[in-house]
């Protein structure tokens, strides 16, 4: 690993004043699990590491005036799966942050730098983006927000750009009568990245009529996504099993996926569709994720 | 290369250690400390024969920074018995219950299980199994593990009697502790 000088502000103002005086040569580092493997491989080659562990205001998760919540981005997964606020807002969620990797690692890394980091395996992304999730950027000019469909750009590649730092994750609040499930294919160990992964909520109106729906997928492309074209089929019908089976077929032209030890790119589009009908389906049965 | 000073606890001791922004914690015990007893097995995180408490909680020290470590309280697998006499229910029950074979892992393994049964003194299988799932063993096939610590949590909670007897010399028995002759050193 190359070696490197070590920052430590104290405050997300100071962070952007270092990201901004050592430009490319510099690099955020939150828990450091990501970040440290990538040095160690010669990925990132950054001379000046900006630690952001001391940054107080980057800490914690609090329940907006709306109903809404914010995760900042230094939560670690483990203090988010068991935080009570996550867990009221949604049990789904708090069980997502709970299946990442193994307890050294939701130990170590946090949320802010699983999306940071931007690796199209991880389990939270697709789940805030089927939260309707936004980004909070900011950079020394002021803040800006993106939503999480969006802020993925490509392969470990983001929407937060030079100088800029992401400072928090915003969920709006859940509309009542929403269920939301987050399963994933793991044909090898449970600590393993996904074959696929289906995050998706629900809202189902009379007659189990769709009015709302989110889904999107991990392991599936060069970043998180979220499959439209399924919501769209869906929305505004009965969610009767040949419906939900004609629009997860939809999926396959959605995703992106690579061949790999987990499966040739035909079989993940194959295991994609499969996935979306479950956790459909599951919506519909009421046997996951009811609020 | 900037450098930097370290205050923090490990087994109880403070120590004061001045390091490169870029040394692992994993070099600052085995090398720095001269703790071998920290295993270091994939160096990417994944198969948690490294994994040490710090502040308590399971990580692995092979892709934590040691800077991380300055202000904490870390506890190794040296830290957990005073000396051979008086092992800890867990390092007892790991031998009782053929919980190591090779004990490559095994430094892991009890940190691991170390925390979980400070979380959670009464787990089941499950629990068990699911906490324990990125301490990666080749040689047991992870049934004696969790038997042994599930055992142990009996042992801790006044339930059940510690399980087989120690063979034959007791800790200091061939392929227990120690290649016979030697003698364990505590640290």
């Amino acid at each position: 690993m190359r070696e490197f000088d070590y920052h430590a502000p104290s405050t997300t103002a100071e962070a952007l004043d270092l990201l901004q005086q050592y430009g490319e040569d510099g690099h955020a580092m939150a828990g450091g699990a990501s970040l440290l493997l990538m040095m160690q491989q010669g990925l990132i080659t950054a001379g000046h590491i900006i630690g952001l562990r001391g940054i107080q205001e980057l800490q914690g998760i609090s329940v907006l005036p709306n109903g809404g919540l914010e995760i900042r981005p230094l939560t670690t997964h483990r203090q988010a799966e068991r935080s009570p606020e996550v867990r009221s807002y949604d049990p789904t969620l708090a069980e997502n942050f709970s299946r990442v990797a193994t307890i050294r690692i939701r130990n170590q890394g946090t949320v802010g730098g699983n999306l940071a980091h931007a690796d199209p395996a991880q389990d939270p992304p697709p789940m805030l983006m089927a939260l309707d999730g936004e980004a909070v950027i900011a950079s020394k000019s002021g803040e800006r927000t993106v939503p999480l469909d969006g802020f993925f750009r490509d392969f470990f590649e983001t929407a937060v750009g030079d100088g800029e730092l992401l400072t928090a994750i915003r969920l709006p609040p859940v509309q009542q009568g929403t269920k939301s499930t987050y399963i994933k294919f793991l044909p090898r160990t449970e600590d393993d990245y996904a074959t696929v992964s289906v995050a998706a909520t629900l809202r189902l109106g009379a007659d189990n009529v769709c009015q709302d729906v989110r889904v999107a997928l991990g392991s599936a492309g060069p970043v998180p996504l979220r499959a439209k074209k399924v919501e769209a089929a869906v929305r505004g019908q009965r969610l009767t099993p040949e419906l939900i089976n004609s629009a997860a077929e939809l999926v396959r032209d959605e995703v992106d996926p690579i061949s790999d030890v987990r499966g040739s790119a035909n079989y993940k589009r194959e295991m994609a569709r499969v996935w979306v009908g479950r956790a459909l389906r599951s919506l519909v049965d009421g046997s996951n994720g009811t609020r | 290369m900037s450098k930097h000073q370290l205050r923090f606890q490990i087994n109880g001791e403070t120590r004061e250690v001045t390091i490169p922004a870029h040394r692992r914690l994993i070099d600052l015990i085995r090398e720095d400390l001269a703790l071998t007893g920290t295993k270091e097995g994939c160096s990417v995180g994944v198969c948690g024969a490294c994994t040490v408490l710090i502040d308590g909680d399971p990580m692995s020290a092979c892709i934590m920074p040691a800077l991380f470590v300055d202000g904490t309280s870390v506890e190794t697998i040296e830290g957990l018995a005073p000396d051979l006499e008086h092992l800890t229910p867990l390092q007892d029950a790991f031998i009782r219950h053929g919980g190591f074979q090779c004990g490559i892992c095994t430094p892991g393994q009890i940190m691991a299980a170390t925390a979980l049964l400070e979380d959670n003194p009464q787990p089941t299988t499950d629990d068990v199994k699911r906490w324990m799932m990125g301490n990666l063993c080749r040689c047991t096939g992870y049934y004696k593990i969790v038997e042994s610590i599930l055992a142990a949590a009996d042992v801790m909670a006044g339930k059940g009697d510690p399980g087989p007897a120690i063979q034959s010399g007791g800790l200091q028995g061939p392929g227990v502790i120690a290649a016979p002759g030697a003698q364990g050193s505590g640290r």
